[in-house]
């Protein structure tokens, strides 16, 4: 028997064993439970003691398992019933009442409890699937496809679905062979920066010389970014499966999983994962008797942001301050110990195992033809359904926030997204049209970075965006360099004095020619990108600058400095007192003519009267740039006894 | 005997050894680049400070000099606009979280930001940036020598010499982003730490941070008159 037929013998006998099992698994009803962390966060750990208590009460043979996350996080928590004899149905926003109505309903008797059923996995006649929603239209599922389908804990379920199968065709292939179906594919890194994932493999692997390392940058440190730890404890063997062929082509035997301390849970799933792909013979040494060893370590990062920068993160590894190093040389020449080293992000390496199953020009047919594949985004602030969302390169803005995201939160107006986290930028309403790709993105001034997309609505201010972000970076930046450490400083003082109204008009030129200088002077991506949300804010939303500066306005009337509240008298209803007892500092007085009053100097701008008022009144408006009164001013005096009788005799 | 290699840096032809650092080539050459962080002992370059600036034929935008070997045929300018403006930004920005008065500091004459205010035509005041300065303490526990943090520009001289010439460890850089400083283990007093006080940091600070007692001094005592 040939090496080639043997390793493909011991993949085919491991992968028939694990689909026995699963299979046999198949003839009772699974629920499978998604208990990643976004799950747990919204409660799924209650869900599943409750599922536990109900099936145990009724001696069910019940399979019970915890699954991943399936990206609708705002359906959270979410579990897929799989009933022998009906399609597999998804239901959401679950709590431990419904846990156990669908115990009793569903498992015990055979009522499916449509009404809390979000979709059906399979077409059938009774329940729409997912794919008849806009969403499916256009979501296509490539690294997320499995992840709240199977269980992280059991290599099983991957094996079953074809797993590791594309670490068995490697392992039988020239690695040069490798490299070259992975550049065909023109599979560019999910990192954010998107550099071509062959050609970097390809100079690594030929840099003379043992030992080579490969890496998995698991850091993830935007803090709007969640979907490299779904992928991690959704789908662990997805990733290790990428790594081990990556640090095949190369030719390394030591890899490593840099991941953020703050992770427990994907540390935990990936430390199970390693110890049974060990097991299985698909880790350590001759892996499925092909006579190439690998072994893995995980490494906690300390959770800095800018250790997810390449050199930054091996400086950590080694042991030293997480502090970026001019490149060249780049990593895959001389990285951790000097010697060559691949480092790739985990959304790169979990596409890996399916472009050796499918083949690259499978892969060329989806996105664009520069920036083939899919993006995973995680989509926050004013949307409807956020979540992570996997689309074809190239789906609109608009899809992605209207079809996918459902819309903008209450009806109100789309303003513009924040594309990319912090190191992003900000895009308006005429960009919603841009087919967005590694390419478009760079060219309207944003870009891929983590995938973060934070959806603004008409009450978000653009120069206090661009100020939060800054802030972000400034605090983030590790101060080794003049221009990130100083510069970010400068900016992030600037924004905060346009923001309180103190900008002078100069200022505007003054950012953007620092945010210009910033982004060639600094040393690391994080200076190169930290004046992203300044340029694009200034590109896309001047004007509103200068209303802050000119006319101490803030069109979003979101700047506190800028803004004062008033209660109109022609729609106040005199009688509810509602906003008298929403206000934490009691700012709100009865006048003698019983229209309320708001004393300015101890109004504190939390809008808590705002949101306190009736909608049938909505008497309190905001107003910037901030009035105030005389009429009301004299009021004050006349009202306060009016105030201490009012809350005397609650009393 | 390492190979020379033949380069033009500003229209002139100038021989460096293969391998070289750009900016000290030039800088043998009587080229002035300015610099702050980079030593020519040092085995590799820290590229802190981001002044080096320079524009390459080849090579898209101004680049770092300290970070660039010298090749055969090098076209090097080491002025444009781009570069102008770059160094600059800097500068000021060094001078925005820099104690300025020249006229009562120990390296008056001596400090390299003069030096690159000079060449460059630059003012030694802020034009358009405001100051970043907190009110520091001036460290003067050692025998002999000041530590001014208000006017350290992070360039890493002296932890370099600290700790790879005379091989102490007594200082490095503590704290991230715009806290980040020069300080001992404990950020303490330098007589308080293991600093052994032989001054070699003293001797590679660019600017007017480890300065000498006696050179302060000096400032109190009558101007000489030739
Ligand atoms: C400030 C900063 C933070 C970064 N953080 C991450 C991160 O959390 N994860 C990551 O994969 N890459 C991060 N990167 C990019 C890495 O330096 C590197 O380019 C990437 O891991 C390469 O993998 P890829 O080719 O698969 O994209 C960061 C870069 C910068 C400048
Ligand atoms: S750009 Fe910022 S984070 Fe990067 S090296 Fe410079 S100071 Fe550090
Ligand atoms: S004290 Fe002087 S030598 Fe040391 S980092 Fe500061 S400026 Fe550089």
């Amino acid at each position: 028997m040939s090496g080639t037929e043997a390793v493909e013998q011991a993949y085919r006998l491991l992968q028939s064993e694990a689909k026995q099992k699963v299979e046999a698994g198949r003839e009772k009803p699974v629920i499978l439970l998604g208990t990643a962390t976004c799950g747990r966060a919204a409660g799924a750990l209650a869900v599943l003691a409750a599922f536990q208590e109900e099936i145990d009460k009724h001696h069910l043979d019940v399979v019970l398992t915890e699954t991943g996350c399936m990206g609708h996080c705002y359906a959270e928590p979410l579990a897929v019933i799989l009933k022998p004899g009906y399609p597999p149905l998804v239901y959401g926003s679950l709590d431990e009442g419904k846990a156990r109505r669908l115990v009793n309903d569903y498992l015990v008797s055979d009522d499916p409890c449509y009404e809390f059923a979000m979709a059906a996995l399979e077409p059938n006649d009774v329940f729409p699937t997912f794919a008849d929603y806009p969403r499916g239209i256009y979501e296509h599922k490539i690294i997320l496809a499995d992840c709240g389908l199977i269980d992280p804990g059991e290599i099983g379920h991957y094996l079953a679905r074809d797993g590791y199968s594309g670490l068995a065709k490697v392992l039988t292939t020239e690695p040069d062979l490798v490299i070259a179906e992975i550049k065909e594919s023109k599979l560019r890194g999910r990192g954010g920066a998107g550099f071509p994932t062959g050609v970097k493999w390809e100079t690594c692997k030929n840099v003379p010389g043992i030992p080579k390392y490969a890496i998995c940058n698991a850091d993830e440190g935007d803090p709007g970014a969640f979907m490299d730890r779904a992928l991690l404890e959704s789908n662990p063997h997805q990733v290790l499966e990428g790594l081990t062929i990556a640090a095949y082509a190369v030719g390394a035997e030591q890899a490593y999983i840099y991941v953020r301390a703050e992770y427990p849970l994907a540390i935990k799933r990936l430390r199970t994962a390693l110890e049974q792909s060990q097991g299985w013979g698909l880790l350590g040494r001759d892996i499925l008797g092909s006579g190439f060893n690998l072994e893995i370590k995980l490494f906690q990062g300390s959770g800095a942001f800018v250790c997810g920068e390449e050199t930054a993160l091996i400086a950590s590894i080694h042991g030293r301050a997480g502090l970026p190093n001019h490149r060249p040389p780049f990593p895959a020449t001389s990285g951790l110990h000097g010697r060559p080293t691949l480092i790739n992000n985990v959304k790169t390496l979990s596409y890996v195992p399916h472009i050796i199953r499918n083949g690259a020009s499978w892969f060329r047919s989806i996105g664009t033809p520069n920036s083939p594949g899919t993006a995973v985004f995680a989509l926050a602030g004013k949307v409807v359904s956020t979540g992570l969302a996997e689309v074809p390169m190239g789906t609109t803005l608009r899809n992605l926030v209207y079809d996918v995201g459902n819309g903008i939160k209450n009806e109100r107006k789309f303003k513009a997204v924040q594309i990319g986290g912090p190191s992003g930028g900000c895009l308006p309403e005429s960009s919603l049209d841009l087919p967005i790709d590694f390419d478009s993105l760079q060219q309207a001034g944003a870009m891929m970075g983590s995938g973060g997309m934070v959806v603004l609505d008409e009450d978000d201010c653009m120069v206090e965006i661009a100020r939060f972000f800054v802030d972000f970076t400034q605090k983030e930046s590790c101060g080794k360099c003049t221009f990130c450490r100083l510069g970010t400083k400068q900016m992030l003082d600037i924004l905060a004095e346009i923001t309180r109204g103190q900008g002078k008009d100069e200022d505007i030129d003054l950012l953007q020619e620092l945010a210009e200088d910033i982004k060639l002077g600094s040393l690391c991506g994080l200076g190169k990108t930290a004046p992203n949300p300044v340029l694009t804010t200034i590109r896309y939303f001047r004007p509103e600058y200068e209303a802050h500066i000119r006319e101490g306005r803030c069109p979003a009337l979101m700047c506190k400095d800028l803004i004062s509240y008033r209660i109109i008298p022609e729609m106040c209803s005199k009688l509810c007192n509602v906003c008298i007892g929403s206000c934490p500092v009691e700012a709100i007085y009865t006048r003698p003519d019983m229209l309320k009053g708001i004393d300015p100097d101890k109004c504190v701008k939390c809008n808590s009267c705002v949101s306190a008022c009736p909608p049938q009144y909505k008497a309190v408006v905001k107003l910037s740039p901030p009035v105030v009164e005389e009429v009301v001013a004299e009021a004050v005096e006349e009202g306060m006894s009016e105030v201490e009788q009012g809350s005397g005799a609650d009393h | 005997m390492s190979r020379e290699v033949a380069l033009t840096i500003d229209d002139r032809q100038v021989k460096a050894a293969e391998g070289e650092r750009l900016l000290w080539a030039a800088l043998d050459n009587g080229i002035y680049i300015p610099h702050l962080c980079d030593l020519r002992e040092a085995e590799r370059t820290v590229a802190s400070c981001r002044l080096c600036f320079v524009e390459v034929e080849g090579l898209r935008g101004p680049v770092t000099s300290c970070t660039l070997a010298v090749s055969e045929g090098m076209v090097v300018k080491t002025r444009s606009p781009g570069v102008d403006r770059l160094v600059r930004t800097g500068f000021e920005l060094l001078l925005s979280n820099h104690r300025l008065h020249c006229a009562k500091c120990a390296k008056n004459k001596h400090c390299e930001l003069q030096k690159i205010a000079r060449e460059r035509g630059l003012k030694l005041k802020l034009t358009r940036l405001r100051s970043l300065l907190q009110d520091v303490p001036i460290d003067e526990s050692p025998r002999h020598f000041n530590y001014d943090a208000g006017k350290c520009v992070l360039c890493g001289r002296c932890i370099w010499a600290d700790q790879e010439q005379v091989r102490v460890g007594a200082i490095g850089f503590i704290r991230r982003g715009i806290a980040r400083k020069m300080a001992t283990f404990e950020d303490g007093c330098l007589a308080d730490s293991i600093c052994t006080q032989c001054e070699a940091c003293v001797k590679v600070c660019p600017v007017g941070a480890l300065y000498l007692k006696a050179d302060e001094l000096r400032l109190y005592e009558p101007k000489k008159k030739c």
